[in-house]
């Protein structure tokens, strides 16, 4: 019951002060990873985002220095001039060793007849008058193309720019290296997820790439996501993977730049910071939950034992209390009962005074009479003897000092119990430290109490029988105190019994030998005089009694 | 005079009748009375050697009261306490104001008859004292001396 409040106690201790030390620590641990997740996502995004607007701008470089190239031949060359294949091919060689990218060169004329080509292909004398790249160019003035096989079977693409001599219309066209512009592109890839590729409108690569697809293959990106012209990030889930896309439109919107990058990789750094967190918050919480349990349980159990402590002396004083009130009110009755006791044994000695008398002795019944008065007498004598020893328990009166000699007061008291002792059979013995010094204290009190052990004794060893009684008495100091011990080899007492033997009115004799006031009485007079009486039960091997005494020197005369 | 002269205090009317039937019986000149008020009438008037008082008297003048007054007319007068209700405080307030010694309700009348004989051995001993005492009363109450004697 005490138990299970302790039990109860000590787990909502616990329970609140891990509450109170967790919820802080894990909100703002929480709090801390969660603006730190949030900086770090916009520092990736930005980086991506910028990535993707330089690479585009580079792009867009390469693509217009080309066109400027064409379109400064297309200006300061005449169609007649450069319709030579001898004269195409010097400008190529002179424009290849310049500047790369350009695979190859070709001249056509209005008609879309392709007249001088200077190039690794075969490709003179292709009419082109019904491609759409030709038409456009034709159109437009200039015209990069997206990427396609076209006569020569291999994924390329062409700027052309169209000139104009003479009234008539002529278009120059070169092929861009693939590779190269593929290189070009790549040089955005970073790290070991991270990609960069352009595709066109329609989601067709134009580049190859690493991870996405092939050149001329279909993207799987949602090209509307990049809204036009400006780059814009997007966190798109792709096969389980979280992955950055960054795009810039380039070639008027035709091409879209995308760079992608893996989160898991730019978040690793990230991640680890994290688990290293959360390894130090789960150390740094079982370090709580230990020291609080253990801190929880020690105090806990200092509590308990000073409330122990606490409750013991509860019960001593509540125990003082009541032999008090128990004294008090046997005092009470003890008056009451003194009076009619005394008219009682008056009469009946008035009546044995009258017996005396000629008249009675003679009479037939005179010992009826007589044994009857006996009868009251004795009967007188013991309630006397009762209500006088329940007034001695409250006698408070101070001790008197005298300079009493233990040993010879036990000598004394022995003496006096050495017949009674005799008759049942017991012998006393007596281990009697000579050494021990004249104290002052009240040695009738003293008397008094020797007199309650031994007859104590003598009556438990007749109750036990069985034995030989043997009742020892010792005596000896020890530091500050004298001890006297009484022992015999009774029956002991039931342990039940233990908690109240010192209780007035409890006593194991039969009805009417005892009162059950002396081991009562003998326990407040030692305690008065700076004592205390011990017992150790030996049932059934009887007893033992111990009177601690303080050595209080008697004062010089 | 030869006999102890005994007055006895108590408003138990049967104790008092009993007890002094059977000191009379014993040839002591034994007379009772209920009240510490009759107590000190009868001693102005009469030479007791030895009071046995009851302290405790309820309606009149208690035994340590009466004791008092016993002792302002009659100081070389033994007075033996005697009563059922002990407390400390009394008796040892009894024993200061000079009583002769303090007993307790119900008493063997061998141990009173004991208690009794000490006290007057106590005066016995100081004969001399109580001879020049007895002039001094005499002079003090003459005229009650003097009628006691003549009755007697």
């Amino acid at each position: 019951m005490k138990k299970s409040i302790y039990r109860k106690f000590r787990r909502n201790i616990i329970f609140f002060t891990l509450l109170v030390s967790f919820t802080p620590l894990i909100l703002l641990g929480g709090i801390i990873y969660y603006n730190f997740v949030r900086v770090y996502e916009e520092k990736i995004e930005d980086q991506v985002k910028y990535r993707a607007k330089s690479q585009c701008n580079t792009v867009e470089v390469f693509l217009r220095e080309r066109v400027a190239i064409l379109s400064t031949l297309v200006d300061t060359h005449s169609f007649e001039y450069l319709k030579q294949q001898t004269n195409l091919s010097h400008i190529f060689d002179v424009i290849s060793r310049r500047t790369d990218g350009l695979v190859d060169i070709g001249v056509i004329d209005g008609s879309g007849q392709h007249i001088a080509y200077s190039g690794p292909y075969d490709l003179a004398g292709l009419n082109y008058y019904h491609t759409f790249w030709f038409n456009e160019v034709m159109s437009k003035g200039k015209y990069i193309s997206d990427v396609f096989m076209g006569f020569r079977k291999s994924p390329h693409f062409i700027i052309a720019v169209r000139g104009h001599n003479n009234g008539k219309n002529w278009v120059l066209r070169t092929t861009i290296d693939p590779d190269l512009f593929h290189q070009l592109v790549r040089t955005a890839q970073t790290g070991r997820s991270g990609d960069a590729y352009i595709i066109n409108k329609d989601g067709i690569f134009q580049t190859g790439t690493r991870f996405s697809g092939s050149i001329l293959g279909q993207s799987n990106l949602d090209t509307k996501l990049f809204g036009e012209g400006t780059s814009l990030v997007e966190k798109i889930k792709l096969n389980g993977r979280v992955k950055y896309y960054a795009g810039a439109w380039l070639k008027n919107n035709d091409w879209l730049l995308v760079i992608s990058q893996d989160v898991s990789e730019e978040m690793a750094g990230l991640l680890t910071t994290r688990n290293f967190a959360i390894l130090i918050l789960s150390l740094g919480c079982l370090a709580i939950i230990y020291t609080t349990i253990i801190t929880t349980k020690m105090t806990v159990q200092r509590l308990e034992k000073a409330n122990d402590g606490i409750n013991e002396l509860n019960a001593q004083l509540m125990h003082s209390d009541k032999l008090a009130a128990l004294g008090k009110m046997a005092a009470g009755i003890a008056h009451e009962i003194n009076n009619p006791l005394a008219v009682i044994g008056e009469k009946a000695g008035w009546m044995r005074d009258l017996l005396m008398d000629e008249a009675f002795t003679n009479s037939d019944s005179y010992k009826e009479y007589s044994v009857s008065i006996d009868k009251i007498e004795e009967h007188v004598e013991r309630a006397r003897k009762i209500t006088h020893n329940m007034l001695g328990f409250i006698r408070k009166m101070e001790p008197r000092l005298d300079d009493v000699d233990i040993n010879g007061v036990l000598n004394q008291t022995v003496g006096l119990m050495q017949n009674q002792a005799r008759l049942n059979n017991i012998t006393i013995q007596m281990e009697f430290d000579p050494n021990i010094p004249i104290i002052a204290s009240d040695q009738s009190q003293l008397q008094q109490v020797f007199l309650n052990l031994i007859s104590n004794a003598i009556d438990a060893i007749e109750i036990g029988k069985s034995k030989e009684g043997r009742i020892n008495l010792k005596t000896w100091q020890k530091n500050e105190y004298v001890f006297i011990s009484i022992e015999d080899n009774g029956p002991g007492i039931p342990k039940e019994s233990e908690r109240k033997i010192f209780d007035p009115f409890f006593t194991t004799k039969k009805t009417g030998k005892g009162t059950g006031l002396g081991l009562s009485i003998s326990y407040n007079i030692i305690e008065k005089m700076g004592g205390m009486i011990n017992f150790e039960n030996k049932a059934p091997q009887g007893i033992v009694f111990t009177i601690k005494l303080p050595v209080v020197l008697p004062e010089k005369k | 005079m030869g006999i102890f002269r005994i007055l006895i205090v108590d408003d138990e009317v049967d104790f008092l009748e009993t007890i002094v039937n059977r000191l009379k019986k014993r040839k002591l000149d034994a007379i009772g009375v209920t009240s510490g008020e009759a107590a000190l009438d009868l001693l102005a008037e009469q030479l007791f050697d030895v009071v046995l008082l009851d302290i405790k008297m309820p309606g009149g003048m208690d035994g340590i009261e009466t004791l008092r007054e016993i002792k302002k007319i009659r100081p070389l007068t033994e007075v033996l306490l005697l009563t059922g209700h002990a407390s400390v405080e009394t008796s040892i307030e009894g024993m200061k104001l000079g009583a002769f010694d303090y007993l307790l309700k119900p008493i063997k009348l061998e141990e009173l008859l004991q208690k009794l004989a000490a006290a007057f051995g106590k005066k016995s001993t100081h004969d001399k004292k109580i001879q020049d005492a007895k002039i001094q009363e005499l002079i003090r109450y003459p005229s009650k001396v003097f009628e006691q004697d003549k009755k007697e």
